[in-house]
């Protein structure tokens, strides 16, 4: 169950790389990033069908949210069973934040996920206008500070739940038996919760602040 | 040194159990924890009343008997064992929460007493190397190399305590079944049954109603014996490799 | 035998040890061992082995009997059987392994051994025990004790107090934890496979004897109180030593004779009762809420240099400014060839004159100084760190001092009873069927134990010897069966309902462990380091006094229908209270100095500890005298052909 998490896990990691990668096209300016969303909709054209590699990413990443979150609640349901009766007092030795948060964190994604996506892929509502491109839709959204402060939320919760996630997968795929591998997993875990975090970070601030 | 305890009292495993305060005024800085408990339970005994149950034994910290959650913290503020924590560690005229270990696989027999039978099955599923007295060769037949005996050492050094499920936020014992597996692991006499061993163990650690490992560190934080997180790494990855030979 | 002597015991016929074959001494265990009767694979799944205790000698035992494929019923009173108090060993094992070519051999460790006992154990066990000595390394390596080892992979040694060679062999200073932990392995594996049935949280209060044979046991299960009937075809006591019986001792709350004592009022001979050891290097007593006394591996002793000041006036001072002239390195000084590597007894013995002389420091001037200054200059702070850094660590945690800066504190505490339960050379007591083993029994260290040689024994007793020997007396059977309802079962079963039932009668005005304190005061003090006529007698009036007390005043709260830990030590101070006499009796008729047991009218002039080979080449086996008679002596002679009997000296 475990290793599904990890597994599941790390497949996130690699897709928000890749998606930060894209989103900091932003910079390249509005048809470099305009040209990018479309070019995600053809590749592997003409082996797959218009939007064929889209959808098979879509689909492998419903999955695996599925898998991440089914394996989440079911530890979480079993970590309860496996303590019923809390303590009147309990205090963290050793705790991170990042890993006392791990839980609602996720949680937190979770619905961040969901606003997300009725904004940007299904255009459930629009803020700041609307908008026929990508570049503009993003860039009228930015403009917002309200929806700006929501994704930065969203960004530090995702770079902890990265920080402790990375570290966690690596933990459990047993890729840190030795005190060098474990001190290599940790940086790995805060570098990558910074840059993703970091990396998404820059193209809404830059919007707001007038930057692009 | 003046001290308050809140401590756990519950008669028997099925009775409800409540936080009873003491005071004690002639506290030395030089008792061990457990002293100033039996300074407790020799006033409560002359009061008439019951004394506090909890387990002990070697009193050196070595034999895993004692454990008690103090403040919140497993074998209390410092890093060793219940029996080897001395009063001067504590603040004069503080109020000390005293709490068994907690977790549906260690539940209450009395007071602050807990069961901790399942960590010897965890032992019994699979935690030695099969081998009849008497059927050993020559003990310079198989060097080890130093590395790995003194990692194996440094596993072995376990003493079931069961602070590290009492400390995890999952009540898992993964740092105990990790010890136990790399303990073994490491060792040339272990291998033949590396894979089966971590397998059956585990298998009995899930079955036990332990939780899951979150890799949180809390385990490795209060553990008396310092044994290291990297253990349960090492536990993970055997029972992968295990898993992929399809045991 | 109608004469009192002393007014204290009447003397018995002589008694012998049977089993030991004549013959050569190498040859004998190895015609024992054959001449053994043997009990056919398929019969021995109908036979049930009774294993009381799970230290090492009880779970080694257990473990290789059900791996022959006996029943084994193993009873303990601790949660779990790896918390026997054998894990509290630090210093390592001997073994007679020759890997270090210095020039050992099974014959030099047995040599070492008869002469560190003081020549007051018997030449056939203890040589049989140097000769098993190496299958137990080889045993434990298999199973995957991770002693210390060189960077060639081999083992490392080390050598200890009392011998000039290196044959200890050793996991940092936790030997006993990770031995003990190997014989709990292979117990837990036979628990697994079905041989061995574990009673955690059980304790035997009483033996039951069927036609003068051991046929079982009454147990009490320490959670619900039920006081259970336990009928098999042998009963083996692993139940460790009586230290305990000082109150302050190096062993563990629990420890204690229960189980031993009362098969000695069953019929069981009780040896040497007064031969106990008294450790050189403990941490010293900080006050009066005191609950026991810790040791530190006397490992330390050959890196460390012992001194006190030469003058009183210099104790209060910081020990770092006192020089080097106004030092007493008395070990050294004394003892010059084996210096502060002398044997337990001499350490011991002479720390205590030269506190008695004034000179001791810390508090109540009872201490002395074990300093490493000269070894962290000589080999570094991190070569000391790496070799002691756990035992340094506890003793800045228990004393609040940083040893690394300023001299540790020491001073002796109780830590090991060589005497205990009589047995044979097939470890069977005078109980047939009642098979003692490791520290429970008195056999093979004489009047004084060697370092390292305790984890030897319990493990030699375990794993080699008792699985031998007690296959002589189960292929002699079959016993009849005992059912539940046989007079002597019930009479066991009322004995100890009756005892409980008293014990929570009483609700006196003084607490179990009041008691127990003042009866360790009377112990240490009479019964100590250095013993005299006068202060035995003392000791056995004020004993006999406190127990006639206990019984009238004693006030055990709770019931008997639950977890109690009142009267779980009510039993075990009742029991110490009877024993604490029959030492000091034993201790009274001893009226010579030999190893451990040293009085004060038999010294040399130099005052070392003076033998009286004449008189007192026996072991002394005690039988019980009924509840108002007195105990019973029974000498059995010690003869020695192969090691002369001599003078001892370390100097």
């Amino acid at each position: 169950m475990k290793i599904v998490m990890a597994l599941s896990g790390a497949f996130f990691v690699l897709y928000v790389l890749a998606h930060m990668y894209g989103n900091l096209k932003m910079f390249a300016g509005q048809e470099a990033f305009d040209s990018y969303a479309f070019h995600l909709r053809e590749l592997g054209e003409p082996i797959l069908p218009y939007e064929g590699a889209l959808w098979l990413i879509r689909v492998a990443l419903v999955g695996a949210l599925f898998a991440h979150a089914g394996s989440a609640f079911y530890l979480w349901k079993r970590a309860n069973e496996a303590r019923r009766t809390r303590y009147a007092v309990k205090r963290a030795a050793a705790a991170s934040l990042s890993s006392k948060t791990m839980r609602w964190g996720g949680v937190t994604l979770l619905l961040f996920l969901a606003f997300h996506l009725m904004q940007f892929t299904f255009h459930t509502f629009e803020v700041g206008g609307s908008f026929l491109g990508p570049y503009d839709r993003v860039y009228g959204a930015f403009q917002v500070w309200w929806v700006v402060a929501i994704y930065l939320a969203a960004l530090g919760a995702l770079g902890m739940h990265l920080k402790h996630g990375v570290w966690s997968a690596a933990q459990t795929l047993g890729l840190t038996s030795t005190p060098r591998a474990a001190r290599h997993a940790k940086a790995t875990a805060v570098a990558t919760g910074v840059v993703v975090a970091g990396g998404f970070a820059l193209p809404p601030l830059s919007i707001l602040l007038g930057l692009i | 040194m003046r001290i308050t305890l809140k401590i756990w009292r519950q008669a028997s495993a099925t009775a409800a159990g409540e936080f009873a305060t003491y005071d004690l005024d002639e506290v030395s800085p030089d008792m061990s924890f457990l002293e100033m408990l039996d300074v407790l339970n020799e006033g409560l005994t002359a009061a008439g009343l019951d004394p506090v149950a909890f387990d002990s034994d070697c009193r050196e910290g070595i034999c895993g008997s004692c454990g008690l959650m103090i403040d919140g913290l497993a074998h209390g503020p410092e890093r060793t064992t219940t029996c080897q924590l001395h009063m001067r560690s504590m603040k004069d005229g503080a109020t000390i929460t005293v709490e068994p270990w907690r977790g549906d696989s260690m539940t209450v027999i009395k007071d602050c007493v807990v069961d901790r039978s399942a960590l010897d099955r965890i032992v019994q599923a699979g935690g030695y190397v099969s081998v009849n007295t008497g059927a050993a060769p020559d003990a310079h037949a198989v060097p080890v190399p130093k590395a790995k005996a003194d990692r194996a050492f440094t596993a072995a050094a376990c003493i079931s305590c069961g602070a590290c499920v009492a400390a995890c936020p999952n009540a898992s014992a993964m740092l105990f079944l990790g010890a136990k597996v790399t303990h073994l692991g490491e060792l040339p006499q272990g291998q033949p049954e590396r894979d089966a061993r971590v397998v059956a163990m585990a298998r009995q650690h899930d079955a036990e109603g332990f939780g899951g490992c979150t890799n949180i560190g809390e385990c490795a934080a209060a553990c008396p014996k310092e044994i290291p997180l990297d253990v349960i790494s090492q536990l993970n990855k055997d029972l992968r490799h295990a898993m992929a030979k399809g045991l | 035998m109608n004469e009192i002597i002393d007014g204290l015991y009447r003397e018995g016929e002589p008694i012998a040890d049977t089993k030991a074959p004549d013959g050569p001494i190498e040859k004998r265990w190895e015609r024992r061992r054959f001449e053994a009767k043997l009990v056919n694979p398929a019969n021995r799944r109908k036979l049930e082995i009774i294993v009381v205790g799970t230290g090492l000698a009880g779970s080694s035992a257990s473990a290789t009997l059900g791996e022959a494929g006996y029943q084994v019923k193993a009873f303990y009173y601790q949660d779990s059987a790896r918390r026997a108090h054998s894990i509290a060993a630090q210093g390592g094992i001997n073994a007679a392994k020759n890997y270090k070519e210095d020039g050992d051999s099974v014959f030099r460790l047995f040599y070492d051994t008869v002469k560190g006992g003081d020549y007051r154990s018997r030449e056939s066990n203890v040589y049989r025990l140097a000769e098993v000595s190496a299958s137990i390394i080889d045993q434990c390596v298999a199973q995957g004790v991770p002693f210390a080892r060189e960077y060639g992979g081999y083992l490392d040694t080390r050598s200890f107090g009392g011998v000039q060679v290196s044959r200890t062999f050793y996991a940092r200073g936790q030997t006993g934890q990770q031995l003990l932990i190997g014989a709990y392995q292979a117990l837990s594996r036979q628990v697994a496979a079905g041989t061995v049935t574990e009673y955690s949280r059980h304790e035997m209060l009483e033996l039951i004897v069927v036609d003068g044979k051991a046929r079982g046991i009454v147990a009490r299960d320490m959670v619900t109180g039920e006081i259970e009937t336990h009928l098999a075809d042998a009963v083996v006591l692993a139940t460790g030593g009586y230290g305990n019986v000082f109150f302050l001792s190096t062993n563990a709350m629990g420890c204690n004779v229960t189980a031993a004592w009362r098969a000695h009022r069953k019929g069981a001979h009780f040896a040497n009762p007064c031969f106990t050891q008294i450790h050189p290097t403990c941490i010293p007593v900080s006050g009066d809420h005191q609950s026991k006394l810790t040791l530190m591996s006397e490992s330390l002793r050959n890196d460390g240099r012992i001194w006190v000041p030469q003058r009183a006036e210099d104790c209060p001072k910081d020990p770092r400014e006192i020089g080097e002239a106004d030092r007493d390195y008395y070990l050294e000084r004394i003892y010059p060839s084996f210096g502060n590597l002398v044997p337990r007894d001499i350490a011991s013995r002479a720390a205590k004159n030269v506190c008695d002389s004034g000179r001791g420091v810390g508090p109540g001037g009872k201490g002395v100084y074990l300093d490493f200054a000269d070894a962290i200059e000589r080999l570094g702070r991190g070569a000391v760190e790496a070799k002691y850094g756990n035992l340094f660590d506890m003793y800045a945690r228990i004393t609040g001092e940083n040893p690394y800066e300023t001299p540790m504190r020491i001073y002796p505490a109780v830590h090991y009873t060589m005497g205990g339960l009589w047995v044979d050379y097939d470890l069977q007591s005078s109980i047939p069927g009642l098979f003692v083993a490791g520290e429970a029994n008195f056999s093979d260290h004489g009047a004084n134990r060697l370092g390292a040689s305790a984890l030897m024994q319990g493990l030699a007793d375990g794993y080699f010897v008792l699985p031998n020997t007690i296959r002589d007396y189960l292929a002699s059977g079959p016993y009849p069966a005992v059912d539940e309802d046989h007079p002597e079962v019930v009479a066991a079963i009322e004995s100890v309902t009756t005892r409980l039932t008293t014990l929570l009668s009483r609700r006196g005005t003084r607490s179990v462990d009041s008691y127990h304190r003042e009866l360790g005061h009377i112990m240490w003090e009479y019964c100590g380091m250095s013993r005299t006529e006068e202060g035995l007698r003392t000791a056995i009036d004020a004993i006999r006094e406190l127990r006639t007390e206990y019984w009238e005043n004693v006030n055990v709260p709770g019931t008997g229908e639950s977890l109690n830990q009142s009267l779980e030590r009510a039993g075990r101070v009742a029991d110490f209270l009877e024993l604490g006499e029959l030492m000091c009796i034993d201790a009274l008729h001893r009226r010579e100095s030999c190893g451990g047991h040293f009085r004060a009218e038999s010294q040399t002039p130099e005052g070392e500890a003076l033998r009286d080979d004449e008189n007192y080449a026996y072991v002394a086996a005690w039988e019980w005298g009924g509840e108002a008679g007195l105990p019973v002596l029974h000498k059995e002679g010690l003869e020695y052909d192969y090691v002369e009997m001599k003078q001892r000296s370390y100097k």
